[in-house]
C-alpha cells in the first residue's frame, strides 16, 4: 500500500502524525504517572490497540558470512504499530537481522516482505523498501559536509522529489520535535553525540517511514546523553510508530516494548512481552544473559 | 627490585636534573661568560632566534657568492648579459603557435609562443586527466568484477612505465602508424586524420561580427536569468517550469540565429584541403601535441585514479549505508554523499598531480613539440648563448604556473573543508 503512496499521501500521513503528536504531548503528564506504576503501563499498551495487519514478514531467514552461519531459521512477524526490542550477547546476529530488513546485508535463504514488497534482487523493490524503512545507526552517520537542515532535507528532495521549501518546512518541524531546531544551520561536527543521534532520528522521520529500525542507538553515547535520545524514542513509540530496536537499554524495553526478543548464536531463543520476559524467562541462556545485563 | 626501579628513574632523567650536587659542581667549573652563553642557548625564546639568524646569514652569503661568481665568469668570457636579446630577430620557425609567429619575429616572441604551447598542453592535460582519472578511480571500486579488473590493469600498466617512454611510444609507435595524407581517415569529408595530424574546419566570420557576438552574450545572460527563475520556482512550488530545458535551448540558439540572419553576416569555413603532400588551411592539430597530450593524460590519470580511490575509501562505510537506507540510489549516494567528503582527501594529492603534469610537459623536447623548454630553453638558448637569463625566465614560468595551480587548489580546499566545532 505504502509503496504506491505519493508525496501528497505522505504529507497527509504526516499531518495525521503531527496531530497525534500534539495529543500525546498533552498527555505527557500521564506518561510520568505511568512510569510509577508498571502494571498500569502494561494495561495501557494492551489498550493502545496494535493494528493486526502485518508490516514485516520474515520467514526461514538464513545468512552466512562465508562458512559462518550468522542467522539461523529466523521467523518473525511485525504488526503495524508494534514495538520490538531485540537483545542478546554481542555477535548473536541482532544487528545483522535488522540490517537484512532494509538490505544493508544480503541474505541467502528465506524471504523478507516489508509492507507488501518482497525483498529480492530487484533494485526497484530494494529502493521501495528503503523509502519506507528508516534506520538509526550506532555511530549516527550524519553527513558531516552538510548542515543539520541539509542532512534532513537531502532524501526528501532527491528521493521523494519534494521542493526544497516543503522539505525544509517538514524538517524544521521534526527538528522541533527532537528539540534541536536552533541547531539547524550548524554542522554535525559542532553537535554533541546525543544531539547528533536526535538529528539522525529526525532525518529518518523526514522520509515519513512506516517502520523505524534502531541499531544500538545509545551505545556510542556518553551516559548523560542516553536519556535525551531514549526520551525521543519513547515519544516516537507512544505516537504509534512501528519500531525494531536492538538495544541493551532494558529500562527502555520495559517502558515501550510490546515484545522482547532474545537472540543467541543467530537464533531467536525466546520472545515474550516485557513483563513475562524479565520476570519469568524460560530458557537458561536468557536467564544467564539477563543476570549479566541487569546485575552489572 | 628497588635498585632496579631507581635505575629506571635515573634512565628517564628524573634524577639527573634534580640532583643539586651535580648541577652546582658543573656550574662552578665553567667561566662566567660561558655560563651566560649557555643560559642564552638554553633559553626557549632565544635559541630559535640564533638558529634562524644563522640560516639567513648562510643563505645571503651563498647568494652573494653565486651572483658575484657568475657575473665575474660571464665578464671574463665575454658573454653579454641583460635582456636585450629578447628584441633580436629569432630567425627560426616553430611548427605550432597560438599567436602569429614566423622567422622574422623576436626571441621575446618565441618565449611567448613556447609559454602558450606549454600552457595549452598542460591545461588540456589537466582537464582530460581529471576526467579519465575520476572515471578509472571510481571504476576500480566498482562491484562489477570486469570493470574493476580493467581499471586495475590500466593503473598498474601506465603508472609503472616511465613517462618519457610512453611519450615515445605514442609518438613513434601509435601515431606514426597512421596513413599518409593521401590515404587519410576522413569523417564526413571534413575531419581528416593522418600522419601529419588531425585537420578540422575553422570558422571565419567576416561581416557583422560585432552584433552577432553581442547577441551571443545577451542570449547567455537571458538563459542564465531563465535558469535562475526556474530554480526559484522549483524551490517555491516543487515543480519546474514545463519544458524549461527546451526554452533555454531556444533562447540560447534562437537569439544569435535571428541576429545573424538580420545582420546578413556571412560565415565561411576554412576547409582543410590536400595540397601536395599535406593538408592546407583549417585547424591542424599536430601529432606531437597529440602524442604528448595522450601520454601526459593517461600517465597522470593513472595516478589520479589511485588518489580518487584512496579518497573514496577514506569515507566511512556508515556514510554509504546511511545514504542508502534513506532510499538514495547508488549514483546519488556517490555524488551527494561520498564524493563531496572524499574531495577533502583527494584535493591535496590531486594538486601534486596537476603540478607534476605541468612540469612533466617539459618532456615535450623529446618528440619536438614546441613547448617552452624546447623552443626557449632549447633553440633560443643555443642561438643566443645567454644561459642564465633564459634558464631563469623558464624557471620563473614553471614556478608561476605551479604556484598559481597551488593557490587555486588551496582556495578550493579551504572551501571544501569540514566545519567542526
Amino acid at each position: 500500500m505504502a509503496c504506491q503512496s505519493t508525496a501528497s499521501d505522505s504529507n497527509n500521513n504526516y499531518i495525521k502524525g503531527a496531530n497525534l503528536m500534539d495529543e500525546l504531548l498533552d498527555r505527557s503528564a500521564i506518561k510520568d504517572s505511568i512510569k510509577k506504576d508498571e502494571q498500569a503501563e502494561v494495561d495501557i499498551q494492551h489498550e493502545s490497540g496494535i493494528d493486526q495487519s502485518t508490516l514485516i514478514e520474515i520467514s526461514g531467514l538464513n545468512k552466512w558470512y562465508g562458512q559462518f552461519h550468522v542467522l539461523r531459521d529466523i521467523n518473525l512477524n511485525v504488526s503495524k504499530g508494534e514495538k520490538i526490542v531485540i537483545c542478546g550477547p554481542s555477535g548473536s546476529g541482532k544487528s545483522t537481522l535488522i540490517r537484512c530488513i532494509n538490505c544493508l546485508e544480503e541474505h541467502q535463504e528465506g524471504s523478507i516482505v516489508v509492507d507488501g514488497t518482497r525483498l529480492t534482487n530487484d533494485l526497484k523493490n530494494i529502493e521501495t523498501i528503503r523509502r519506507e524503512v528508516g534506520m538509526v545507526f550506532q555511530q549516527f552517520n550524519l553527513f558531516p559536509h552538510l548542515t543539520i537542515l541539509e542532512n534532513c532535507t537531502l532524501a526528501p528532495i532527491w528521493v521523494r522529489k519534494q521542493s526544497r521549501k516543503d522539505a525544509e518546512k517538514v524538517a524544521m518541524e521534526y527538528l522541533e520535535r527532537v528539540r534541536i531546531p536552533d541547531q539547524a544551520n550548524k554542522y554535525p561536527g559542532q553537535l554533541s553525540g546525543g544531539q547528533q543521534q536526535r538529528v539522525a532520528i529526525a532525518r529518518s522521520l523526514c522520509m515519513n517511514p512506516e517502520v523505524m529500525l534502531f541499531d544500538e542507538p545509545t551505545s556510542a553515547l556518553d551516559p548523560e546523553m542516553i536519556k535525551e535520545v531514549l526520551d525521543v524514542m519513547i515519544e516516537l513509540a507512544q505516537e504509534g510508530m512501528t519500531m525494531l530496536c536492538v538495544t541493551h537499554e532494558m529500562g527502555f524495553a520495559r517502558t515501550v516494548a510490546d515484545r522482547v526478543i532474545f537472540m543467541d548464536e543467530g537464533q531467536i531463543i525466546e520472545q515474550a512481552p516485557p513483563e513475562a520476559f524479565f520476570s519469568n524467562p524460560r530458557s537458561d541462556r536468557t536467564r544467564k544473559f539477563l543476570g549479566q545485563v541487569l546485575n552489572h | 627490585m628497588r635498585a632496579f626501579s631507581l635505575l629506571a628513574k635515573i634512565k628517564k632523567g628524573r634524577y639527573v636534573v634534580t640532583d643539586p650536587k651535580h648541577v652546582s659542581h658543573k656550574a662552578n667549573s665553567t667561566p662566567r661568560f660561558l655560563r651566560e652563553l649557555l643560559r642564552l642557548w638554553r633559553d626557549a625564546s632565544f635559541r630559535p632566534l640564533i638558529m634562524q639568524g644563522t640560516v639567513v646569514l648562510i643563505i645571503v652569503m651563498l647568494a652573494i657568492w653565486v651572483i658575484s661568481n657568475t657575473m665575474h665568469n660571464l665578464e671574463h668570457r665575454g658573454i653579454s648579459t641583460g635582456f636585450d636579446f629578447l628584441s633580436q630577430e629569432a630567425g627560426f620557425g616553430i611548427i605550432q603557435s597560438l599567436v602569429e609567429y614566423d622567422e622574422s619575429h623576436s626571441y621575446g616572441r618565441t618565449f611567448v609562443v613556447g609559454m602558450l604551447n606549454t600552457l595549452l598542453v598542460s591545461g588540456l592535460g589537466i582537464f582530460f586527466a581529471t576526467i579519465l582519472g575520476f572515471l578509472v578511480g571510481i571504476a576500480r571500486l566498482s562491484s562489477n568484477w570486469l570493470l574493476a579488473r580493467l581499471a586495475s590493469v590500466f593503473i598498474e600498466t601506465f603508472r609503472n612505465i616511465p613517462l618519457l617512454l610512453q611519450i615515445l611510444f605514442w609518438y613513434f609507435s601509435v601515431l606514426a602508424a597512421l596513413p599518409h595524407p593521401r590515404q587519410s581517415y576522413a569523417l564526413w569529408d571534413s575531419i581528416f586524420l593522418n600522419l601529419r595530424g588531425l585537420f578540422l574546419h575553422k570558422p571565419i566570420i567576416e561581416q557583422g561580427l560585432l552584433p552577432v557576438m553581442v547577441s551571443v552574450l545577451v542570449a547567455i545572460g537571458l538563459t542564465l536569468l531563465f535558469r535562475l527563475k526556474n530554480r526559484m520556482r522549483r524551490l517555491d512550488t516543487g515543480k519546474p517550469i514545463p519544458g524549461a530545458s527546451l526554452w533555454m535551448t531556444a533562447l540560447l540558439l534562437g537569439i544569435p540565429a535571428v541576429v545573424w540572419g538580420l545582420s546578413g553576416a556571412t560565415l565561411t569555413l576554412d576547409t582543410p584541403v590536400l595540397k601536395g603532400f599535406n593538408f592546407r588551411g583549417g585547424i591542424a592539430i599536430i601529432p606531437e601535441l597529440g602524442a604528448l597530450l595522450l601520454a601526459l593524460t593517461i600517465y597522470t590519470a593513472a595516478f589520479i585514479a589511485e588518489v580518487v580511490r584512496a579518497g573514496i575509501e577514506s569515507v566511512q562505510k556508515g556514510q554509504k549505508e546511511a545514504a542508502a537506507s534513506l532510499g538514495l540510489k547508488p549514483g546519488k549516494v556517490l555524488s551527494l554523499v561520498v564524493i563531496p567528503q572524499a574531495m577533502r582527501v583527494i584535493i591535496p594529492p590531486l594538486t601534486n598531480q596537476y603540478l607534476n603534469l605541468a612540469k612533466n610537459s617539459s618532456l615535450a623536447t623529446a618528440i619536438g613539440y614546441p613547448d617552452l623548454v624546447s623552443v626557449f630553453a632549447g633553440t633560443t638558448l643555443n642561438q643566443t648563448g645567454q644561459a642564465v637569463e633564459v634558464i631563469a625566465m623558464t624557471m620563473a614560468v614553471y614556478l608561476t604556473i605551479s604556484l598559481t595551480v597551488s593557490l587555486l587548489m588551496n582556495t578550493y580546499n579551504k572551501r571544501m573543508a569540514l566545519i567542526e566545532r
